[in-house]
């Protein structure tokens, strides 16, 4: 019995640590879509911010700082989606695709250009500084659900940010005009929302806390740098957005979907199995696609749309 | 705001001609000002990506040989992204290919005349990707299921695979990963270095897509749907049967590349098979603005980038990204500028008020983006 607990504890420990950066880039990426903006560029925004707070982390010896930077770094990319897709009224999908392929270049030419000169120049197989997890003494002993109180600083942060995030959405003045964007940007343009700069902000928002999702890679989650560290993180990002319905706390069921997978496959990886890698390895990619298929489905059959009626389409405002 | 974007009476054709123009200059731009942030002077930098692409016989061969790939699978992106389907597979269709291609020529042909050892393996690697990007387009057809998650979801799906089979499964006795090399008689013959004939398979299939894109109800339909779903959906054009049937060949193509990569280039399925070409294709395809014979073009300027890349990596100890990173800056610009194709920028007075203080006034309050 003793030994169920304790496994259950640790597979609970592990999801969430796992999820904590699927959530950052869940609750960022429902902001921007809240206001009509879809952003594929995640997975590129998370790798270079997850390279660039390593770097700065590691140079500064600070992982706080790494953090902030790392959050520049994803609304900086974040802004450029903006601008393209709001002001210059492109495709958002090949926008964000762009975003995602030079967020990818620029951490890879990063990682290896950024690193101390002893190790090539290179960012990969250095050590830096990292959020560590905090016992909560008393707390974390409880059984199963003692893992929520083993988390780092960042995990911590969530525990705040979600319900927060849910009370802004649909609970305040602000949270009831991104919304309005997002549905019907011609409506909420009349009752005297700014469409464009919601759009802007939301974007940019979003696009920081994909950057503090990419630093809890770099920062906490696997310490360090190596190419391709999010490993589609990105794009199941993008999904559990549909999967949670664009809202904030439902986010929290699909990251900690993602995040038991994970956990599954390190305890089955520890555990020596049979199974070959490359097919546990796939799991996530597949659990995507038939989550996305279930949704879609169940979307259908109940009548409900999750998705802001606007979102993708660019808002034009006639001249008056 | 001063400026206002007007729509224009028809597209400017300057603008269609100056935008990719311009695309290249501001990247080669922001392109110089990473290299002397990172300590590397641009100048020299470029002059040795120019000089590895295109100064020697060997550079030129290894910009043809990364155009084929480049080519089929810009091609690919380009027939599923006329009608606005998120084709961003490309790269696990080609995997895909690559594998069945290999699989054919190894295993599957045994007992059958050995002349028929190619083409069943170009079959192979067309059917196997095509049926790669059938799965979520049957999806989209019948459920819509979000084709940009599904079709980029199986191309970490398919490099996991090929990885598999070429660590474990296929692989070679003796050798640490890689399968066997293909039998001889299925080799595509190579020309002017490792160039091989299966650029004749890019320039003819661009050119018939070219053909059908222009003269075909195949054609006009997939340009229709891409404009205007429900226009298409009115004029009686079958959605679903175009995303399938489109579909099946765009991802036909793409594994097309890989199977040409393998009996062609690496003769046997081994790592370095899945290196980004069906990501770059997506740059190729919209740069080309989905035109076949642009697709050409431009892929062959991608092909010089990476070679570029690579070249200033081996002789000057720089990340090969550059080239990456390069290619990704061309498409910014390039989206930003495709407004001016039907939109013409103007400066509008603001309208005048009693005396100069009201006005400026009135021009404080636009440009904080007040409403009116």
């Amino acid at each position: 019995m003793t030994g169920l607990v304790a496994l259950l504890t640790s597979i609970l420990t592990i999801t969430l640590r796992a999820g904590t950066s699927l959530i950052f880039g869940t609750v960022g990426e429902i902001y921007t879509e809240r206001s009509g903006i879809l952003n594929l560029g995640i997975e590129g925004m998370m790798l270079a911010s997850a390279v660039t707070g390593f770097g700065v982390g590691y140079y500064s010896d600070s992982a706080l700082l790494g953090l902030v930077v790392a959050a520049c770094m994803g609304g900086l990319l974040a802004a450029v989606h903006a601008f393209l897709t709001v002001t210059m009224r492109a495709n958002q999908v090949v926008s964000g695709l762009s975003i995602t392929l030079f967020g990818t270049g620029l951490a890879s030419f990063l990682g290896e250009r950024l690193g101390p000169a002893t190790n090539n120049h290179s960012l990969v197989g250095l050590i830096g500084p990292r959020f560590s997890p905090l016992v909560v003494p008393g707390l974390s002993q409880i059984p199963v659900l003692g893992a929520l109180f083993r988390q780092d600083p960042l995990t911590y942060a969530l525990y705040v940010l979600v319900p927060l995030a849910w009370y802004y959405l649909y609970r305040t003045r602000f949270g009831l005009n991104l919304r309005a964007v997002g549905e019907s940007p011609l409506t909420a343009d009349a009752m005297g929302v700014d469409v464009i700069r919601i759009r802007y902000l939301y974007t940019i928002l979003g696009g920081m806390l994909v950057g503090v999702g990419g630093a809890h890679l770099s920062l906490a989650y696997a310490p360090g740098w190596t190419e391709n560290l999010t490993g589609g993180r990105g794009w199941i990002v993008i999904a559990l957005v549909i999967f949670a319905m664009w809202n904030p706390l439902r986010a929290v069921l699909g990251a900690i979907l993602f995040g038991g997978i994970n956990a599954v496959q390190f305890r089955l990886q520890a555990g020596g199995t049979t199974i070959a890698s490359a097919y546990l390895n796939m799991l996530p990619y597949l659990i995507t696609i038939l989550v996305l298929v279930a949704m879609t489905w169940w979307e259908a059959l109940s009548h409900r749309v999750g998705a802001p009626a606007a979102l993708g389409v660019p808002y034009i405002r006639e001249d008056k | 705001m001063p400026f206002k974007f007007r729509k224009r009476e028809s597209v400017s054709r300057k603008a269609v001609l100056l935008v990719p123009l311009l695309s290249f200059a501001v990247s080669l731009l922001f392109g110089a000002i990473m290299l002397i942030l990172s300590g590397a002077d641009p100048v020299v930098t470029y002059l040795a990506m120019f000089g590895g692409a295109f100064g020697s016989t060997h550079g030129l061969s290894e910009v043809l040989v990364k155009s084929i790939p480049l080519i089929l699978t810009g091609l690919s992106v380009a027939i599923a992204f006329r009608m606005r389907f998120w084709n961003i597979g490309a790269e696990g269709q080609l995997t895909m290919g690559a594998v069945a291609a290999t699989g054919a020529a190894l295993f599957w042909s045994q007992g059958w005349p050995s002349w028929t050892i190619m083409p069943l393996s170009i079959a192979a690697g067309c059917i196997a990707g095509g049926l790669w990007a059938g799965v979520p387009a049957i999806l989209k057809a019948t459920l819509n299921v979000d084709e940009t998650l599904t079709t980029l979801m199986l191309n970490y799906v398919a490099v996991l695979y090929s990885e598999h089979l070429y660590y474990v499964t296929w692989r070679a006795p003796g050798r640490n990963s890689g399968t066997e090399r293909i039998p001889q008689v299925a080799w595509l013959s190579r020309f002017l270095g490792r160039a091989h004939t299966g650029i004749f398979f890019g320039l003819a299939l661009a050119l018939v897509l070219w053909l059908i894109f222009r003269y075909t109800r195949w054609g006009f339909e997939l340009k229709i749907i891409g404009s205007n779903a429900t226009a298409a959906r009115y004029m009686g054009i079958n959605i679903a049967r175009n995303i399938i049937l489109t579909l099946l060949i765009s991802g036909a193509i793409s594994g097309l590349a890989g199977a040409v990569e393998v009996l062609g280039l690496t003769r046997s399925l081994q790592q370095g098979i899945s290196v980004g070409y069906g990501y770059t294709a997506i740059i190729i395809a919209w740069m080309a603005q989905l035109d076949p014979l642009g697709v050409i073009f431009v892929a062959f300027l991608m092909a010089a980038l990476l070679v570029g890349g690579d070249q200033i990596q081996m002789r000057m100890r720089l990340p090969a990204s550059v080239g990456i990173v390069l290619q990704a800056m061309l498409l910014i610009p390039m989206l930003a500028g495709g407004l001016f194709r039907d939109y013409s920028l103007h400066w509008e007075r603001p309208p005048k008020t009693d005396g100069v203080a009201g006005s400026m006034q009135a021009d404080g309050m636009e440009a904080g983006g007040a409403e009116d």
